[in-house]
């Protein structure tokens, strides 16, 4: 089993701490949502344990390897990521971009071998894109754009999948639709790691959630015991009611 | 399926276009002549004609477009900007004013290898701080506008030295060197500069695939398994010396790596890594159907290959830069 640890994770950037000694873990069967705030080191947090940023101390591993010391390749194919802005340079054909989902595989865009080909038509179909895989992706609205980069992390068949704002600018349906698509990947046995900001849509589809405040993690746990008007007042400056996994915002406190 | 023909379309008609090359001229060669000569048959003056002036300037003229084709393709793959090209972002001036000044004081004079070494150099350095502002800024106009300004201040230092000049002889050197030619090149001279093309063409195409990945942001790219700093100094690398030593053996010829990309790009899915090769193949192309048109075309003083490759390629750039919508950036 696959196992991220992140350990005493710091990053800081200049002499202002971005996060702060920061420890989570994630296996495989769970679907963990960090919450928090604009600014509160999420992002920092992801990009430092992926060491897409050098941490300035504590360490991020995978099975035990520290994850600095693992080349971009290793990586890859042990944790499928999705950065919050995603570009796409050139108007390529969807099913080219899902492809480059198996690019640590040695997948090459034009002449994918029959496992990588394999790979892409699965993710192409849980992601619903079968009839839009030779379309260009400028052609897509929003909501497509995001399953076509859902495919490409699926695509990867990696145990694990950090996503950062998975459903940024979607509409309440297609952030359902992109969540589901998440959840399915996480009951065939992957484990994700989110970060969103509806804290309505994180309660009704996490196992489990950490929240963030300020660069530090205050509280992580399930749903039921860490979700909680106090929580919601601390984290996010907010004055809300909670029953159950829903919420009600009043208004900024 | 055009994919699959794109390539070795392209190349028959690069094989044909050269055999053109031999046959066309001030005076026309008819084919029966052209082909004993090249086959070491016919007249000494036909095989003269042949193997020492039209086939080493056809083949000069493909080498140069070939190089920049695919430098052309490999930088707007790692800076995700179609209009990123070693003329337009002074690579090549850079490469024309080292090579200039080792012209000008005479350092060719050590060794033939001088020249195509000093024009990589001044490529490389170009390509190097291209690519370092483009580790600081995402933006494309910057780019754009930094290269036009190394193009400019390239420019000013080789005014300084034509000012300067010694002699009118220097001189009409220099802008040779500015204007970009082909003529009356040798094999010679190609042999010193292949070398640094094959190297350089060699890196791009090995390390074409990371191209692909980065159509998703550096982010993103990485994330899938890039490893950035790698892909940036191959890249910067492979450009710099086929740049280079097509500087070298030409001088300063714009435009043709912006072009002959953008044509490829529709047939091969907007890939980049996929681009590099047929881009490679009509850049040759095309800078050989203008040269051979420099050749034939009745004027008094034949005109120079980089003078006609800017008259059309500018208004390609222009045309290219207002297709783009502001959303790309």
């Amino acid at each position: 089993m696959t196992e991220l640890r992140i350990t005493d994770l710091t990053v800081e950037a200049g002499k202002s701490f971005l996060v702060r000694e920061a420890s989570l873990d994630l296996i495989p069967g769970e679907l963990v949502v960090l919450l928090g705030p604009n600014g509160a080191g999420k992002t920092s947090l992801l990009r430092g344990a992926l060491g897409l940023i050098a941490p300035t101390r504590g360490e991020s591993s995978l099975d035990g390897s520290i994850i600095a010391n693992l080349s971009p390749m290793q990586r890859a194919r042990q944790i499928a990521y999705l950065p919050q802005i995603r570009p796409l340079a050139w108007p390529n054909r969807v099913r080219d971009v899902v492809a480059l989902g198996r690019f640590s595989h040695g997948g090459t865009l034009g002449k994918l071998g029959d496992h990588d080909a394999e790979a892409v038509d699965r993710a192409i179909a849980a992601c619903d894109l079968k009839h839009l895989q030779d379309r260009g992706t400028h052609t897509l609205s929003g909501g497509e754009l995001a399953r076509v980069h859902c495919a490409r992390a699926f695509a990867t068949e990696a145990p694990l999948l950090i996503a950062d704002e998975p459903t940024a600018a979607l509409d309440p349906r297609h952030q359902f639709r992109i969540l589901d698509l998440i959840k399915a990947y996480v009951e065939d046995g992957g484990g994700a790691l989110l970060v969103l900001h509806d804290i309505g849509l994180a309660a009704r589809y996490a196992s489990r959630l950490v929240w963030m405040k300020q660069g530090r993690i205050v509280a992580d746990g399930p749903v039921a015991t860490t979700l909680t008007a106090e929580r919601l007042a601390d984290v996010y400056g907010v004055a809300a009611q909670v029953e159950g996994t829903r919420i009600i915002m009043d208004g900024a406190l | 399926m055009i994919e699959r023909l794109l390539s070795p379309v392209l190349l028959l008609a690069c094989l044909v276009t050269l055999l053109l090359t031999c046959l066309l001229g001030s005076t026309p060669l008819p084919m029966e002549r052209v082909v004993s000569a090249l086959f070491g048959g016919g007249d000494a003056a036909d095989r003269l004609v042949v193997w020492s002036i039209r086939l080493p300037r056809g083949l000069a003229a493909f080498l140069v477009g070939a190089t920049l084709g695919i430098s052309g393709a490999a930088l707007q793959g790692l800076l995700r900007n179609p209009l990123a090209e070693p003329g337009v972002l002074g690579v090549s001036a850079s490469a024309s004013l080292v090579a200039v000044f080792s012209l000008y004081y005479g350092l060719v004079a050590f060794s033939p290898w001088v020249l195509p070494v000093a024009a990589i150099i001044g490529a490389l350095v170009a390509t190097a701080l291209l690519t370092l502002a483009a580790i600081r800024t995402q933006s494309v106009v910057t780019l754009i506008l930094i290269g036009v300004g190394l193009s400019s201040f390239a420019g000013a230092l080789m005014s300084l030295m034509m000012n300067l000049a010694p002699n009118p002889f220097s001189l009409t050197e220099m802008i040779n060197w500015m204007l970009g030619s082909v003529a009356n090149r040798s094999f010679s001279e190609i042999g010193f500069v292949a070398p640094f093309m094959i190297l350089g063409v060699a890196i791009l195409l090995l390390t074409r695939r990371g191209l692909s990945a980065l159509t998703l942001g550096e982010e993103a790219a990485n994330g899938i398994g890039l490893n950035l700093r790698n892909q940036r100094i191959f890249t910067v690398l492979g450009a710099g010396l086929a740049t280079g030593a097509s500087v070298a053996l030409a001088g300063a010829i714009g435009f043709v790596g912006i072009v002959a990309p953008h044509i490829i790009r529709p047939f091969v899915g907007h890939d980049p890594a996929r681009s590099l090769f047929p881009s490679a193949l009509l850049a040759g192309l095309i800078l050989m159907v203008a040269d051979i048109f420099v050749r034939i075309l009745p004027s008094q003083t034949e005109l120079k290959l980089g003078v006609v490759a800017a008259l059309i390629g500018a208004p390609a750039f222009v045309w290219i830069a207002m297709q783009r919508r502001t959303g790309h950036d």
